[in-house]
């Protein structure tokens, strides 16, 4: 602290303002350098979240409950995916796990800096912070329906293994591959408010396109390697495999984390290339 | 002294559609890019002048701040100040020259920027802090004298959207008020709230200044800017017309631009998008036999008139004229449907050509300088236009009550009273 006091003015950084041209470097300490204000924005996003809800934080428990009771009823009976040997209940709340986190993450934060017009326009930050914020603060929920799958687990006598330590680089995997995405829509919706429709409509197919409701194990041959594009197919299939144990993920899971580390590395400097006009187009 | 802000050729251009709060579809852009190769045919049968769709808000400004200096920056609606304050603080990148900062840059653009209207005053606070980027740590340090500072204590752990505007801006304030970087960046946060508060807030911008940190503060309050600073540049139309000691800037602004002989028409360009459906033409202060004017007397009625336009019909549109003093403390504001009968009359107007005409009582206003400043808006609904200084005039107070007496009458009013005097 006295160090940093007895600096003359002289010797303080200078910082230089003027036209960027071509493509930004990422700039990660800046991010760094506002850290706290990053755990702020979570920590807003999570306490308003169930605000003035007569039923509170108890959604984040009964949303998880209704979709396992409607996949299990849709799916698994009418569809008949419910076959023998398959514990569809448990099937489903272990797609429904990662891909509630994925849907929730990815819709807050395409609409996260149009959501925060009044901050862009009147304050400076790393912008990055908003929708790298608005991604995390779903972790919460996603704890919540971690443990109503671990109910599910006792229930049904699933085996409790050192398959679940996976859980967590999964987890990472899934929150990356959210704001991979994030990052390009919510660029792109400061521009194209287009994107606020595209949404909801990209998550509904992309839920078909992922193994939410059935096992990946029914796609096979080449369609596979279409499908595993897709990086929560791997994804979904890992949480499944952690969980339930049966196929491990193999080569879909090498294909998601190439697929996610493209997008995630195009999504940061695409936003960046972007930000600068963040406040004269929002 | 040390240079700590130095501004080198700045300019930022908007381009009109792709300006402030305008945004563009896919499709807008699909059928844009579809239109371009015709364009381009035309463009060739029929050059058109460079640059006709784009503004330049800023335009090769160029200006130093030495450390512990209190600049002030003054100029009409649209001259660039928010511009320039927006480019120092980094919302907005310039498109041409350089900007060269040493030290923290603290900006009260608008105070209470992402409060959040379900957090509590404490809530708020911090999260307020961080977003001025103050440190955890600066703000836990700093949360008594915040509070006390806010007067709202007793409501601090009620959710702020039960506050009332008053307490909500004090609290937003008291934050944006403790934040201490090396240079900060104010612009017209004293427009808000009571003369209490107002005082208060002038006050701790002066310990500011005080305590040797350099401010650059963007004002419509020509008091508060002779108070504040020594030193202020004047901006008109995006570029740098003059940098002079507070005192001759404030002259200097006051005696420019269309403001003469008791009109002030508004160019086509001076008008912001964002005004439309509402066009204003001309604020006039018109005499007793209907001249307009520069000097009125104060013994005499005057008349206030606003013409303007409307391109589509407008619900519950009332027209505000806010009469100041040109050091700006306020004297009345009216508006057109003040009056109920007035007001049930016109709950919307058809587009068209109107002028909303207001007479002013003989023996009210003191002998002085006066500015007048108008206001289109729909009630909660839509501010449509506004000039906070649009015209000045000034009130000759000749033949006023007491003129017999040569001292100087203070107080913006001077009112003929009817007094007695009673032997009892």
């Amino acid at each position: 602290m006295t160090r940093t006091a007895s600096l003359t003015k002289s010797e303080m950084p200078m910082l230089v303002i003027r036209p960027s041209r071509g493509w930004s470097a990422l700039n990660l300490r800046d991010l760094w350098t506002y850290r706290e204000l990053l755990y702020f924005m979570v920590w807003r996003d999570i306490k308003v979240r169930y605000k003035q809800a007569v039923l509170g934080v108890a959604w984040a428990v009964l949303m998880p409950v209704v979709n396992i009771l409607i996949f299990t009823f849709v799916f698994g009976t009418l569809f008949h995916l419910n076959q023998a040997g398959v514990n569809y209940p448990l099937l489903s709340a272990a797609g429904l796990l990662p891909w509630g986190l994925f849907a929730g993450a990815l819709t807050r934060s395409s609409l996260s800096l149009v959501g925060n017009t009044n901050l862009i326009t009147k304050v400076y930050f790393p912008r990055l912070i908003i929708p790298i914020s608005s991604v995390l603060s779903g972790l919460v929920d996603f704890g919540i329906s971690f443990l109503i799958v671990l109910c599910l687990m006792f229930y049904y006598h699933a085996p409790l293994t050192w398959n679940m330590l996976w859980l967590i680089p999964l987890t990472v995997l899934v929150v990356l591959t959210a704001l991979s995405v994030g990052l390009w829509l919510s660029a792109l919706n400061v521009q194209y408010r287009d994107v606020t429709h595209i949404v909801p409509f990209l998550i509904t197919t992309w839920m078909y396109a992922s193994p939410v409701a059935y096992s990946a194990s029914l796609v096979t041959g080449r369609m596979r390697i279409v499908y595993g594009l897709n990086p929560m197919a791997g994804v979904i299939q890992g949480f499944r495999w952690a969980i339930m144990g049966g196929d491990p993920p193999g080569e879909l899971f090498v294909v998601a984390i190439i697929m996610v580390a493209i997008l995630f590395v195009s999504g940061l400097f695409y936003f960046r290339r972007m930000e600068r006009t963040f406040a004269d187009t929002i | 002294m040390t240079t700590v802000v130095r501004v080198d050729q700045l300019s930022k251009r908007y381009r009109i559609g792709l300006g402030p709060r305008r945004y563009q579809t896919l499709s807008e852009n699909i059928t844009h890019a579809l239109g371009a190769p015709l364009r381009a045919i035309r463009r060739v049968q029929a050059p058109k002048a460079d640059g006709a769709d784009t503004i330049w808000a800023l335009r090769d400004v160029s200006f130093d701040v030495s450390e512990g200096q209190v600049l002030g920056i003054i100029g009409r609606n649209g001259a660039g100040k928010s511009t320039l304050l927006k480019v120092l603080s980094r919302i907005t990148e310039p498109s041409e020259g350089s900007v060269s900062i040493r030290g923290r840059v603290g900006s009260l653009l608008e105070v209470g920027t992402g409060f959040h209207p379900e957090l509590t005053g404490r809530e708020n606070i911090f999260l307020n802090g961080a977003i001025l980027g103050m440190k955890r740590s600066e703000i836990a340090a700093k949360f008594d004298e915040i509070i006390a500072f806010s007067e709202v204590a007793q409501f601090i752990d009620t959710p702020v959207k039960r506050y009332s505007s008053g307490m909500y801006l004090r609290l937003a304030f008291a934050v944006a008020a403790h934040l201490e970087p090396e240079i900060l960046v104010v612009d017209e946060v004293l427009a808000v709230g009571d003369a209490e508060f107002q005082k208060k807030c002038l006050g701790k911008m002066g310990d500011v200044a005080q305590q040797g940190r350099t401010v650059l503060f963007v004002s419509h309050n020509m008091s508060a800017i002779l108070r504040l600073t020594q030193e202020c540049l004047v901006l008109q139309k995006g570029c740098l017309s003059l940098r002079a000691p507070a005192s001759e800037a404030v002259d200097y602004y006051l005696s420019a631009g269309h403001t003469s002989a008791g009109e002030r028409v508004w160019d086509a360009d001076e008008i912001p998008p964002s005004a439309a459906p509402f066009r204003p033409i001309a604020l006039r202060v018109k005499n007793k036999s209907g001249k307009v004017v520069d000097s009125i007397r104060s013994t005499e009625p005057f008349t206030i008139e606003m013409e303007y336009a409307l391109e589509a019909p407008l619900t519950a549109l009332r027209i505000g004229v806010y009469l100041n003093t040109t050091r700006g403390e306020a004297v009345f504001t009216s508006f057109d449907t003040d009056d109920d009968a007035r007001f049930e009359k016109h709950p919307s107007r058809e587009a068209g050509h109107y002028c909303s005409r207001c007479a002013v009582p003989a023996d009210m206003l003191n002998g002085g300088r006066y500015s007048l400043g108008v206001n289109a808006s729909s009630y909660q609904i839509r501010r449509y236009f506004g000039d906070e200084q649009a015209l000045d005039f000034t009130v000759d107070s000749s033949g006023a009550p007491g003129m017999q007496w040569g001292e100087p009458r203070p107080g913006p009013i001077r009112p003929r009273l009817k007094w007695e005097i009673i032997r009892e």
